[in-house]
């Protein structure tokens, strides 16, 4: 018998959300926003393990998961970074923003920086456009983002 | 009380972090509901809202007692869901996000007296999963209501029982789509589904459902509260209430301001946003949201009303105006657009999956100087071939209204590209 794949903890958490639905496959997201919390993207094997945790087969479970902005499939650093480029960002120089991130951690989009603590990735509107250009620092909405801010959320 | 002028910002002021349960029942929180439950049946709440003239506030405009009153057999026991839809996920838009964060209470009451005027025991808010503040202020309201029996098991002792359960997503634009929100909903890939059948008779999971934005059930529990007639003083032409109206890009002051509807454009932009930045001059805008076509200078005195804004020849969409400076290119500025349709189409018909690229790859070799004449008659012909009708979903028809009316108002932009380089 093969090592489990998922934690006592995930399995809990993930059981935890089936009472508000009438069908298993409607906790696939949370499932993997479970799986993720802990290990930062979903495996393979790990997308395996929820299908069956879900009833659900494989395929269909990685056609939601690929289906997501949010759910990484390949490995991420400890805190993604997402700026915003829709519209008005963009118009308000988010394009900048874009380089002065990958720039100050020395990577291109999508990759992890050294020591594996971030990962840039571009993200659509997010519903911030009063205070454009917008980021997401983990979980922290950033606001009027500018050159300097980028700086300071790497010296904290 | 008649003189309440903004009820959906009422409660939100810069003093307070955000709206509380003291602070939203203080000011008449709440009493919707209990006159819903208590004093009337669900068809009269139906009636109510219907006779508000209310319409969708997510960019269709649908009218909401007219869209309730199509659920059927309300009567009969059976499983009905109701649907808070806060994927708020239109570039341009942020209004549903100020709502739920500064005041959660008001979504919620309204999402109740929903529920109770279709009959239905099971509510979902699907909220966007990027909106993590919003999340946490709607966990904590949820639970401060279910403690003062404003939902759960026999509401305010009364006959009627409602569970809340609120969703988040992962991220993605078609997810705002009802149909599509429903596959989400279930756990599905989120394409859209055929209609008919519509989701009021077979919705979520094959059961009655309705679905309604956020900002559309927050005005519900002042129409039950303040009643009908308070709420039709509220606009200034065909449409009823107030709405929030909101202004981005190069103006002096973005932001967001409750207002009645109809409101002319030029008010928006010159008086609350305080006009457009020193050094810029105004080119355009689209008046509510990505989806929406351009309007110019010319338009300023239209009023933001669904169908002012459509007789001048775009939507009123979300209301939140996105504005088009001088020197901002707007054939980038459309390519910026398309970029994003093409990314979030679903990939469920042909016409959108492969015409969106297309779209953004004609528009990338404009911009690189490689582009000709014929080009734009190409574009043009996309914007027919992508356009009502011929696709799946409004994913598309919303994708090309910018790019159609950008080649229709600003076609010099597009030339200037292709002649300086044929010269």
């Amino acid at each position: 018998m093969n090592e489990p794949i998922l934690t006592q903890e995930e399995i809990r958490e993930i059981n935890a959300e089936l009472e508000h639905y009438p069908d298993k496959a409607a906790v696939a997201i949370e499932a993997l926003k479970i799986v993720q919390k802990y290990r930062g993207w979903v495996s393979d094997d790990c997308l395996v393990a929820v299908a069956g945790l879900l009833d659900m087969q494989p395929s269909q479970l990685e056609a939601v998961a690929t289906f997501y902005n949010l759910i990484y499939r390949r490995p991420v650093g400890k805190t993604v970074i997402h700026y915003c480029n829709s519209v008005t960002c963009w118009m308000m120089g988010s394009d900048r923003i874009g380089e002065s991130l990958c720039r100050r951690l020395n990577v291109g989009l999508g990759e992890m920086s050294a020591g594996g603590e971030y990962t840039v990735l571009p993200i659509v509107c997010l519903g911030a456009c009063d205070h454009a250009p917008a980021a997401m620092v983990g979980d922290r909405l950033m606001l009027d983002m500018t050159e300097n801010a980028v700086n300071e959320i790497f010296e904290r | 009380m008649e003189n309440v002028t903004k009820p959906l910002t009422k409660n939100i002021n810069p003093d307070r972090v955000f709206t509380t349960l003291a602070d939203y029942e203080c000011s008449g929180g709440y009493q919707g509901l209990r006159k819903a439950v208590k004093e009337l049946q669900p068809k009269d709440v139906q009636q109510w809202v219907k006779d508000s003239g209310l319409k969708g506030r997510g960019g269709a405009g649908f009218g909401t007692g007219l869209k309730w009153s199509m659920v059927p057999g309300i009567d009969t026991p059976q499983t009905r869901y109701m649907i808070a839809n806060a994927d708020e996920m239109e570039p341009g838009t942020f209004k549903d996000r100020m709502l739920m964060e500064q005041d959660p209470h008001q979504l919620i009451e309204g999402l109740i007296i929903a529920s109770y005027a279709i009959q239905a025991n099971i509510a979902y808010i699907f909220l966007r999963g990027e909106y993590h503040l919003a999340r946490q202020r709607l966990e904590n309201a949820l639970q401060e209501a279910r403690a003062k029996s404003y939902w759960g098991e026999h509401i305010l002792d009364s006959e009627f029982s409602l569970d809340i359960i609120l969703h988040t997503g992962a991220g993605r634009y078609i997810c705002g789509e009802e149909t599509a929100l429903i596959n989400a909903l279930e756990g599905k890939r989120a394409t859209p589904r055929a209609k008919p059948p519509y989701p009021l008779v077979s919705g979520l999971w094959g059961k009655p459902t309705v679905v309604n934005n956020v900002e559309t059930l927050c005005n519900v529990p002042h129409i039950l509260n303040y009643g009908v007639d308070w709420y039709l003083g509220l606009g200034h032409g065909a449409d009823k209430g107030t709405k929030l109206f909101g202004a981005s890009g190069r103006v002096k002051r973005p932001g967001l301001w409750e207002l009645p509807m109809g409101t002319p454009i030029r008010e928006i932009i010159e008086e609350h946003a305080g006009g457009i930045k020193d050094g810029y001059k105004l080119r355009g805008f689209l008046p509510g949201g990505a989806s929406t076509d351009f309007l110019l200078p010319e338009h300023l005195d239209v009023a933001m009303d669904y169908e002012a804004i459509t007789k001048a020849g775009s939507r009123l969409g979300t209301g939140t105006l996105i504005v088009l400076d001088d020197k901002t290119c707007p054939v980038q500025m459309v390519l910026n657009l398309e970029q994003f349709f093409a990314q979030e189409s679903c990939g469920w018909c042909t016409p959108c999956r492969d015409g969106l690229p297309w779209t953004v790859s004609l528009l990338k070799d404009i911009i690189a100087g490689k582009g000709r004449l014929e080009d734009l008659d190409t574009l043009a012909g996309l914007t027919r071939m992508l356009g009502p009708g011929n696709t799946f979903c409004a994913l598309a028809p919303g994708a090309v209204e910018p790019l159609q009316s950008a080649l229709k108002y600003f076609r010099e932009d597009f030339e200037r590209y292709i002649v300086k380089e044929a010269a």
